[in-house]
């Protein structure tokens, strides 16, 4: 008997179904099939046909199909202006993230201090602290009656507060510090996958620490860098609670745009191609990511 | 494996090494501890210096209602998240692990999506949907699209353990005359507990805590806790929200170390499988 091949088990074959038929694996997947296509599919298909419905009036439109809102789009360089800090502001962020994120998942990976679990776990618990306060608990390091000015003037090393909230330097604090411990643990897992005798291996043959570091660790967990590059990218380029609480106005990114035209405006045609251009660029840069790494890295830094 | 590097190049880039990690650390946590060390201030503003010690912001928070009401919303989304997220999450990821169908490479594609795509977008597109169907919004509508934007990682925690247990375990039970119902609850899940509890509680965490879609999706008049908060930071922020951050911190903290320590018991009664380092 072939343990393998269920069809051979008998007294397997329920109702002439085999033992891993296709069809009850069909069943298994529906319910989250079915959520993922009336929540993720139909919602953007649905939204890509609203990008040509006619605005007429605050929340009201007709199905009368038109280019108006992608001619809006691709002529007024207000949006232009948006999409390009966004996708700078994004950039910053992600870089930022891998330089300093590498430095912290390498430390923790190469540490022979014995409690490395507890730096590991002091990663894992801001994914458990609300999004929302770890954002605003930024005012009170950066505001005018926050952790550094208030320190400062005490000193008497300046007079009045410095303006450091709302600038879009605190937006980009606020979005690394929300999306470092991803970059950290993507890099982590990719550093355990290194086998630890290539680099004995390097370091035994003559090569320096660095030359060790840069000829064999660096090239191995490139994988996990990348991923975390995207992930930090597209978070932080599709964010809107960050702006929106550490930003001024003009600090604002795409999503805040998108938010305003269809909660304020109401204009929901236009506010549908918006979010089908963030939806094209940011899902442009992740088909190319995927294009030369696959998914599986990302894979293994969101669950593994 | 810093004793590795004996050349002094390598000592002092990994001084700069630890340096940087430090920073990061306190990084990350700096900002946290300012709004629980504020929490406690007796000054009626929400910032910097401290002026006495007071709980009275603690008691301000459990007379106002507002505030109660949305933390029970919370937890109930929550709560229901957790338990239907897991369920489904668990049948796909074990369908996915076990079995070979038409449409698996493009369902373990799509089943990731919603931990990719911006939660703007999310937002907006199901509201278009509905909008486009004539339909309200509702609070179910609200708790479908918590479970989808927490599937992805159910599922993905729970693929991860699956490929570890092996499939003859199953095979025996079934060439025994279990029921394939029987053997699921009697072997399978078992061996998947540790996922099954990481899982349940990622789902928790990311339902409490969703702010973003949570925005778009909640009917008129229902704030969940962070909708809550963000509605509060709008007037000013006040040392009432400093104590409203630090008792969420305490739950969304609390519930998943209580759980880790339960799986921890669990594990060590019962050793199944490798271990896993982090949920």
């Amino acid at each position: 008997m072939r343990c393998n091949d269920g069809a051979d088990i008998r007294g397997l074959m329920t109702r002439g179904w085999t033992l891993y038929d296709f069809r009850l694996a069909w069943i298994l997947v529906a319910p989250v099939v079915l959520l993922l296509i009336f929540f993720l599919v139909l919602p953007i298909a649905v939204m890509a046909v609203y990008t040509f419905f006619t605005f007429v009036t605050a929340g009201v439109e007709t199905s009368s199909l038109t280019l108006a809102n992608w001619q809006e789009f691709f002529t007024d360089s207000y949006y232009h202006g948006f999409l390009f800090k966004t996708v700078r502001v994004g950039a910053m962020t992600a870089v930022i993230c891998g330089v300093l994120g590498y430095f912290a998942a390498y430390f923790i990976w190469a540490t022979t201090f014995r409690h490395k679990w507890l730096l590991l776990l002091l990663l894992i618990v801001p994914f458990w602290i609300s999004f929302t306060i770890r954002t605003f608990s930024w005012i009170h390091i950066l505001g005018e009656q926050g952790l550094i000015n208030v320190t400062l003037l005490k000193l008497g090393l300046i007079n009045e507060p410095m303006q450091m909230l709302y600038t879009e330097g605190a937006v980009i604090l606020g979005l690394l510090h929300f999306l470092l411990p991803y970059m950290i643990l993507n890099v982590y897992v990719s550093l355990e996958s290194i086998d630890r005798t290539l680099i004995s291996a390097a370091r035994s043959m003559g090569c320096t620490s660095a030359q060790a570091f840069r000829e064999v660790t660096l090239p191995l967990s490139l994988p996990g860098l990348a991923a975390g590059l995207l992930l930090c990218f597209v978070l932080a380029a599709g964010s809107y609670v960050t702006p929106q609480l550490l930003g001024a106005g003009r600090d604002a990114l795409f999503g805040n745009l998108i938010y305003d035209t269809i909660m304020g405006q109401l204009n929901w045609p236009l506010g549908a191609t918006l979010s089908i251009v963030l939806f094209v660029v940011l899902g442009f840069f992740a088909v190319i990511y995927t294009r030369y790494m696959g998914m599986s890295q990302i894979v293994k830094g969101l669950g593994g | 494996m810093s004793a590795t590097y004996g050349d002094r190049q390598g000592k002092w880039a990994w001084r700069l090494t630890g340096l940087v990690t430090a920073c990061v650390y306190i990084f990350l946590f700096a900002p946290i501890a300012a709004t629980v060390v504020l929490s406690f201030n007796s000054s009626m503003f929400g910032g910097f210096p401290m002026t006495g010690f007071s709980l009275q912001w603690y008691g301000k928070l459990l007379a106002n209602e507002q505030v109660l009401s949305a933390f029970r919303t919370s937890l109930w989304i929550a709560l229901v998240t957790a338990v239907v997220t897991t369920a489904i999450g668990v049948v796909t990821a074990f369908a996915l692990v076990r079995f070979d169908f038409p449409g698996k490479q493009v369902l373990s594609t799509l089943v990731i999506l919603p931990a990719l795509v911006p939660e703007t977008i999310l937002g907006v597109g199901l509201l278009v949907l509905i909008k486009a169907v004539d339909q309200p919004r509702t609070l179910l509508l609200l708790v479908l699209g918590h479970i989808m934007l927490a599937a992805p990682y159910v599922v993905l925690i729970t693929q991860a353990r699956m490929v570890g247990i092996r499939r003859v375990y199953e095979e025996a039970a079934l060439s025994l005359g279990a029921s394939r119902v029987a053997t699921f609850r009697e072997v399978t899940l078992p061996l998947l507990i540790p996922a099954v509890v990481a899982g349940a509680l990622l789902a928790f965490t990311i339902s409490f805590d969703n702010t973003s879609a949570s925005l778009f999706w909640r009917p008129a008049g229902v704030e969940t806790m962070p909708t809550q908060i963000l509605s509060m930071l709008k007037i000013s922020i006040s040392p009432e929200v400093n104590a409203l951050g630090t008792v969420m911190i305490l739950v969304t903290v609390g519930i998943p170390l209580m759980g880790g320590l339960i799986l921890q018991g669990l594990t060590r009664l019962k050793r199944f499988g490798k271990p896993r380092e982090r949920p």
